[in-house]
């Protein structure tokens, strides 16, 4: 179970970098675990659209599941990961680096300490698999 | 009656789970509603009921007995034996829902047969299991639109030539949920009746999600909706069509004119009349739509011995798994009747269902010369038609029809009782015509109309 300790986490198993101002998101190793393979990704933002901390930006489909994806933090979006629909594949191989799946220009930092840090998250795992 | 536990099967399952009889079980409904006297007739043994039954049954006219000219979204054609010979056939007739492939390989080939047969046909890249009937595929249509603006376009134009049980569907469907319908046409206006696709366009705009038209249209005109797809396309939005399948053995196939929906009625495809079902519902759209349509989809792949295998496909697109964000709540199909189809369409082949289709467009175009000939009645015939036709009576419909079946000819439907269409169509009939119309019958519709307008 990968959890970079460099990234922040949602309770709802996304994940966030943080480098000065801007926040890229995907999900988790641990999410992608739970979904099996994924067949799909849908991003339902668009570059230029703000958002909200909570708010929809994507749906996954695997083979059993549809999963919504929150945004971890409110901005404006600057960029989403157009090809990632077409590999969606990568959400399973390299949940944290190719399979990114947007990038904002956070419009409230603080939001970003009220997450999880590796160890929180690993906590809440913990406690869902007990 | 059957039961399906012996005595003592029943006994040791009480044992079991420690209750002493059967009745105790029933202990959670109170005693006055427990076991009410329901006051029936006693039991009829099976003479008395195949009697009253036959009874019921020999007062019906049907199409099987009496030539039938009446159409408007439902044809007779001739179902060969074939099919419900193979129909009948226990693993077909009580399959259900192929969730596990590996004991289901028969009906998902047969589905994925019938899926490849609609595509082919109507000129689309894919194509689900199939929906209730040609009525619910148009809602369905409706349902993609909506999702595949995600809510962001609200819009859905329904053309005149849309059949009038169709709309009324999509009205029950969408009607209360944020979604604008509209009824592309004057009510009671005949000329808004008989304006050509082109005058949907001024309609579209950029919050239009879909335009829906039929094609060949409730009316049996055929049009070219090539212009209105280029408009349709340029605003944005999508273009549905309702097709007739039998017709497609003949005209331009939706496909290559630009739609991105194809629904459609199947029953002409080897389904009898019945009383108005069980029929089929057609939906068809591109790949890049795909996930956005709703219904069981069977795909074709390979087993772990490299064997060529079917199998429910693309399931995370359905309300059971999407719940409250599918398409739809649509998690079924009409096996039996795509297996109809499928069957039927398996005996016509590419070259016999165009042969159909051309028979049914010449009789029709006999019929209706005929009746243009004839002092008192006109026929819409501006538009070009497939096999059916509006003609204008000296009478009001109920009349002619009532006079027709006097002489064991069952007549057209009464346009003028469609609330839409009133007033303008009274005494306008719709009639339509299929190779089970022989010449002599088209003959002995023709006197027999000749008969009412002669007084």
């Amino acid at each position: 179970m990968n959890i970079p300790s460099d990234l922040k986490y949602t309770k709802n198993d996304e994940w966030i970098r943080v480098e000065g101002n801007l926040g890229t998101a995907g999900i988790t190793d641990y999410a992608q675990g739970q979904l099996s393979d994924i067949v799909y990704v849908e991003i339902l933002v668009s570059e230029g659209q703000t958002i909200a901390q909570g708010e929809t930006c994507a749906t996954i489909e695997s083979v059993k599941a549809a999963a919504d994806v929150y945004a971890p933090a409110s901005g404006k979006v600057l960029d989403v990961n157009e090809s990632l629909p077409d590999t969606p594949e990568l959400v399973n191989t390299d949940p944290y680096g190719q399979a990114w799946m947007i990038k904002v220009e956070l419009s409230n930092p603080a939001e970003i300490d009220g997450l999880l840090d590796a160890a929180g998250y690993q906590a809440l795992i913990d406690e869902r698999e007990g | 009656m059957y039961f399906p536990h012996t005595e003592s099967e029943t006994t040791s399952m009480l044992k079991a789970i420690g209750v002493k009889r059967l009745e105790d079980l029933f202990q959670d409904v109170p005693v006055a509603h427990r076991f009410p006297n329901l006051d029936i007739p006693a039991a009829l043994t099976e003479m008395e009921v195949l009697a009253e039954l036959q009874g019921l049954a020999e007062a019906n006219e049907s199409a099987h007995e009496l030539p039938c000219f009446l159409g408007a979204g439902a044809y007779h054609h001739y179902v060969p034996a074939a099919v419900d010979a193979l129909l009948r056939r226990g693993e077909f007739l009580t399959a259900y829902t192929p969730y596990q492939p590996e004991v289901s390989q028969g009906t998902l080939q047969a589905i994925f047969d019938y899926q490849s047969l609609v595509a082919a046909l109507t000129g689309m890249e894919v194509s689900n299991a199939s929906h209730y009937d040609g009525a619910s595929a148009v809602a369905e249509a409706v349902s993609m639109a909506i999702a595949n603006y995600r809510g962001k376009r609200t819009r859905i134009i329904m053309s005149p030539g849309l059949n009038p049980q169709y709309r009324q569907t999509v009205h029950t469907y969408h009607g209360d949920a944020g979604i604008v319908l509209v009824d592309a046409f004057e009510k009671g206006d005949s000329l808004s009746l008989k304006a050509g696709p082109e005058a949907l366009i001024p309609q579209i705009d950029d919050n239009t999600a879909l335009v829906i038209v039929q094609y060949p249209d409730f009316f049996g005109r055929i049009y070219d909706f090539s212009a209105l797809a280029e408009a349709t396309h340029a605003a944005g939005a999508l273009l549905a069509m309702a097709v007739n399948p039998i017709a497609l053995g003949l005209l331009k196939p939706p496909g290559e004119m630009g739609a991105d929906i194809v629904t459609g009625e199947g029953q002409s495809l080897g389904i009898p009349l019945s009383y108005g079902g069980p029929y089929l519902g057609i939906f068809a759209t591109r790949m890049e739509y795909v996930r956005k349509m709703a219904g069981r989809l069977v795909g074709e792949t390979i087993d772990n011995r490299g064997q060529r295998a079917y199998t429910l496909t693309l399931t995370a697109r359905e309300q059971h798994i999407r719940r409250e964000k599918a398409t739809s709540n649509i998690c079924t199909n009409q096996g039996l009747m795509a297996l109809a189809a499928t069957i039927y369409l398996s005996l016509l082949g590419k070259h016999g269902l165009r042969q159909l289709s051309e028979l049914c467009y010449h009789k029709a175009h006999y019929a209706a010369q005929r009746i243009a000939n004839l002092p008192g009645y006109q026929v819409w015939g501006e538009v070009p038609f497939y096999h059916e036709f509006v003609v204008r009576c000296p009478a009001p419909v109920q009349e002619i029809n009532d006079h027709l079946l006097d002489h064991d000819v069952i007549g057209g439907f009464d346009l003028g009782q469609v609330e839409e269409f009133q007033p303008a169509l009274e005494n306008h009939a719709l009639l339509a015509v299929t190779e089970m119309n022989s010449k002599e019958e088209i003959d002995l519709l023709v006197e027999t109309l000749e008969e009412v307008s002669n007084g």
